[in-house]
């Protein structure tokens, strides 16, 4: 069999982190391939290898056979390959026509004239795109903007092509018209990646799936011959039996309820879809879905660092939606989220340990100056209580090794004595060690009665840590589970949208019985 | 009654073209997206070389080159510093502004206390070659003759170079490649366009074109090396903030350079104006000269505070402007 690209044995590591591990992959000419993975699982890094913005620390990429190094972008275009990249790569300010133009080869150094127009309409409606040349991209939608990039890629001449998560941004009627357009690429002879995590699109659309996980390669299978529960089983792993303390604590009433919440993201695209649910004192619920199924949107929406376009959200029997961050946390709700860099949110890297605790409390102290010993003393205490390995309590947050960082960005949340924690990724990166710390943090609050949101990656720490999992897909709740009555594999098809078990058994989930909610409430 | 007009006009384009080439110049580097403080200080080393080059071979052409040239260097330090070592863009250029004026004071009382002495400019070629050239029938247009065109070559360049800008940027494909870079210089990467090399490429030119406007400044103001004020005297900074007036467009730096000149020219026109007619212009005589040295930089503060107000007035701002570009960058 031919191959449009083979890829043998290819490794990248940023730093200490390895994002591909001796990756194989295989392409053949005129076939969809899908590249299935979790996010972090090093789909993107692989591909982005292809398109020239990464080099490869080992292995060899082969492209028709023949091995090549691709150095740039320009190498990856010289080669055929197009890459429509997740985030798109366009110059908002120009038009379709401009922003087609910056890559065009052999056309010339002026503007002039209608020939560039022509063969780019000519592409166009052999491919049944309807576009608008003269628009310019920030009045476009989101479709159209992919549309765009599509249309790039096929007017460059590329053979192959990847698109990273095309469906990520788009409604189902456009998912379908994507499809199309691809299979009539397909039967153009143009080989295609598509890069997703949705099971039904790769049944769908795919011929052979490709898995990666922790950027590992699992294995390919083809598409005929494999079903949703194995897909899943090699994107998620098997169940593991971890040793983490699940105290069960008496639970109070609600404490923080969410109805009907709907929240956009930064590109104006529903993140959050109509989600309800709550977390009583003394339980710690789990959200478990894939990255970027709306986890960010929701904490920030608690912690009133986003608008919510519609929905409630009421503590201890009073509203939060529209008030200030300060008057949310002041009510006894406080948020960390580990962002995927770490330090990106949060904390002030430069700054110490006392400074950072600081920043999040500099209110409750009277005048202008800072009352620096007071906070030392405080900061003393964390740095003791959580065991944090640090020189003193003077030292640049950013000097001290991931899991240390992380404590003092949990133990600042937790000094302020609230009673409903959000925390998302509060292992991200960590060793076992230090995550198993975190785990008695969490443990320790709940035991005193705090409620907490624990966003999380790992389904088997989910399962070990938490009373009860609430499961997103594309920030639709897909139901809520009792971690002691379920199955890694029942959530693994509810993360990909396979399994919805919101309403069964004539109950539904998210709402509590003894809800704060009035009846007039939740009829407006 | 005329002439005062005349003059008056005559006297805004001779006394602010260096602002058109510092406009243009800096437009081109900041299309590329870097944002470059160094105006001042490139043009006083373009001025201070250009010069003395000029001086040495008595040679218009050749000051032009070396001009040209210096400050093309300068260029070629800000690229490397802030493309290649990712040094920030902000510092760099203030320290090239510190760098070239001291470097121009530098040179300038090292030669000045030497037995030779600071070349003089009066009675040269040189001097000949940068004053006013005749053109048939243009210049002999009453009025538009004299005020427009009865000017040095430099003159006419600097507006050459505006033009062509403005033509490079609309209709040129490197010119397109270049504003895509500006505004997401990673859209321009995926796409093989070589952003390390635009970006060198017009930032040494754009810094050369700076330099020519020094050396004017030098040759209009008769070549005397003044120990206490440098020739450029503040035009590098006010060109920075006539490129936001001009919505980074070149055409309308020409514009603006205008309309700029017209507040620059009273502070040396008012008491001509005043004199000539003293019942509608008399009461010019009763301001201050401070007041009139200090307006070019209040109205440059009010047109960055009017500009600023409004975003629309800003659509023309590369996107990307002072950020270097990492291609690895996550």
């Amino acid at each position: 069999m031919e191959y449009a690209i083979e890829l043998k044995n290819i490794s990248k590591s940023f730093g200490p982190v390895a994002a591909n591990k001796n990756i194989n992959l295989s392409l053949a000419k005129g076939e969809i391939l899908a590249l299935l993975g979790e996010n972090g699982s090093g789909k993107t890094t692989l591909m982005n290898m292809l398109s020239g913005i990464y080099m490869p620390d080992s292995g060899s990429i082969f492209i028709d056979g023949k091995r090549v190094q691709i150095n740039s972008p320009e190498d990856s275009g010289k080669l055929g390959i197009g890459m429509v990249h997740q985030h798109f790569k366009l110059v908002e300010r120009f038009t379709a026509l401009e922003n087609i133009r910056i890559g065009m080869r052999g056309e010339g150094r002026f503007l002039h004239g209608n020939e560039v127009r022509n063969k780019i309409e000519n592409t166009a409606s052999r491919f049944g795109f309807e576009i608008d040349l003269d628009k310019k991209v920030a009045n476009m939608a989101v479709s159209e903007k992919q549309t765009l990039e599509i249309l790039k890629v096929l007017c460059y001449g590329a053979k192959i092509i990847i698109l990273d998560e095309p469906t990520a941004v788009l409604t189902v009627q456009e998912i379908d018209r994507l499809f199309n357009v691809l299979r009539r690429m397909k039967n153009e002879g143009h080989s295609i990646i598509i890069i997703t995590h949705k099971l039904n699109e790769v049944m769908e659309i795919s011929d052979r799936v490709t898995v990666l996980r922790h950027g590992d390669y699992i294995g390919t299978v083809n598409t005929k011959e494999t079903n949703d529960k194995e897909l899943t089983e090699l994107m998620v792993g098997r169940k593991i039996t971890l040793n983490i303390d699940r105290p069960v604590i008496e639970k109070t009433h609600p404490l923080l309820e969410i109805r009907d919440l709907t929240v956009k993201n930064d590109e104006g695209a529903i993140a959050v879809d109509h989600i309800n649910f709550y977390i009583r004192g003394g339980e710690i619920l789990g959200v478990a879905g894939i990255a970027g199924s709306g986890q960010k949107e929701l904490c920030e929406a608690i912690a009133g660092l986003r608008k919510i376009e519609e929905g409630h959200m009421i503590h201890e029997g009073e509203s939060i939606v529209g008030m200030s961050p300060k008057k949310i946390l002041e009510h006894g709700i406080s948020m960390s989220f580990i962002p995927e860099d770490r330090l990106g949110m949060g904390l002030a890297p430069s700054l110490s340990i006392t400074d950072n605790m600081i920043l999040k409390s500099y209110n409750d102290t009277k005048g202008i100056f800072v009352d620096r010993k007071s906070a030392r003393e405080e900061a003393q205490k964390v740095i003791r209580k959580l065991e944090i390995n640090t020189p003193s309590a003077d030292t640049p947050v950013r000097r001290l090794s991931g899991g240390n960082v992380q404590k003092v960005l949990l133990g600042r949340e937790i000094k302020s004595g609230p009673n409903v924690l959000i925390t998302a990724y509060p292992v991200r990166g960590l060793d076992i060690n230090s995550s198993y710390t975190i785990y008695d943090i969490l443990n320790g609050e709940k035991k005193k009665g705090v409620g907490i949101l624990f966003v999380g990656e790992d389904l088997d720490v989910m399962l070990s840590l938490c009373d009860k999992i609430m499961v997103i897909c594309h920030g639709k709740l897909q139901g809520v589970v009792n971690s002691d009555h379920t199955t890694k594999e029942e959530i693994g098809l509810m993360m990909t949208g396979t399994l919805n078990i919101v309403n069964k058994e004539g109950k539904t989930d998210g709402i509590a019985k003894d809800s704060a909610f009035t009846d007039e409430e939740v009829k407006a | 009654m005329f002439e005062v007009f005349t003059l008056f006009l005559f006297n805004i384009i001779v006394y602010n073209i260096p602002l058109l080439y510092g406009t243009t110049g800096e437009i081109m580097i900041e299309k590329s997206g870097s944002l470059n403080l160094g105006v001042e200080g490139t043009m006083a080393i373009g001025a201070v070389a250009g010069y003395l080059a000029g001086a040495k071979t008595d040679s218009l052409l050749v000051a032009c080159l070396v001009s040209f040239i210096a400050s093309g260097l300068v260029g070629l330090l800000f690229s490397f510093l802030t493309v290649t070592l990712q040094a920030n863009q902000n510092v760099t250029g203030l320290t090239i502004t510190t760098f070239g004026v001291a470097f121009y004071y530098f040179i300038g009382n090292a030669l000045s206390n030497s037995s030779a002495g600071w070349p003089k400019l009066s009675g040269t070629r040189l001097d000949a070659h940068s004053q006013a050239i005749h053109i048939p029938v243009l210049s002999d247009i009453p009025f538009i003759g004299k005020a427009v065109f009865s000017h040095g070559i430099l003159v006419y360049l600097g507006v050459l170079i505006a033009i062509l800008m403005w033509l490079y940027f609309k209709k040129t494909v490197p010119g397109l490649k270049l504003r895509a870079i500006g505004e997401n210089p990673a859209a321009a990467d995926s796409l093989g366009v070589n952003v390390a090399l635009y970006k060198y490429t017009h930032i040494i030119i754009g810094s050369g074109i700076m330099g020519l406007g020094g050396l004017y400044m030098g040759l209009n103001m008769g070549g005397t090396f003044e120990g206490s004020n440098c020739w450029i005297n503040g035009y590098g900074w006010i060109s920075i903030a006539l490129v936001i007036f001009a919505n980074w467009s070149p055409a309308k730096a020409l514009l603006g350079t205008l309309i700029f000149g017209f507040f620059n020219t009273l502070r040396v026109q008012n008491a001509a104006l005043a004199y000539t007619f003293p019942d509608t212009m008399g009461w010019l005589t009763n301001i201050p000269s401070h007041f009139f040295s200090a307006l070019p930089f209040i109205i440059t503060l009010i047109v960055l505070i009017t500009t600023s107000m409004s975003s629309k007035n800003k659509s023309g701002e590369p996107q990307a402007i002072g950020r270097n570009y990492y291609r690895e960058d996550r």
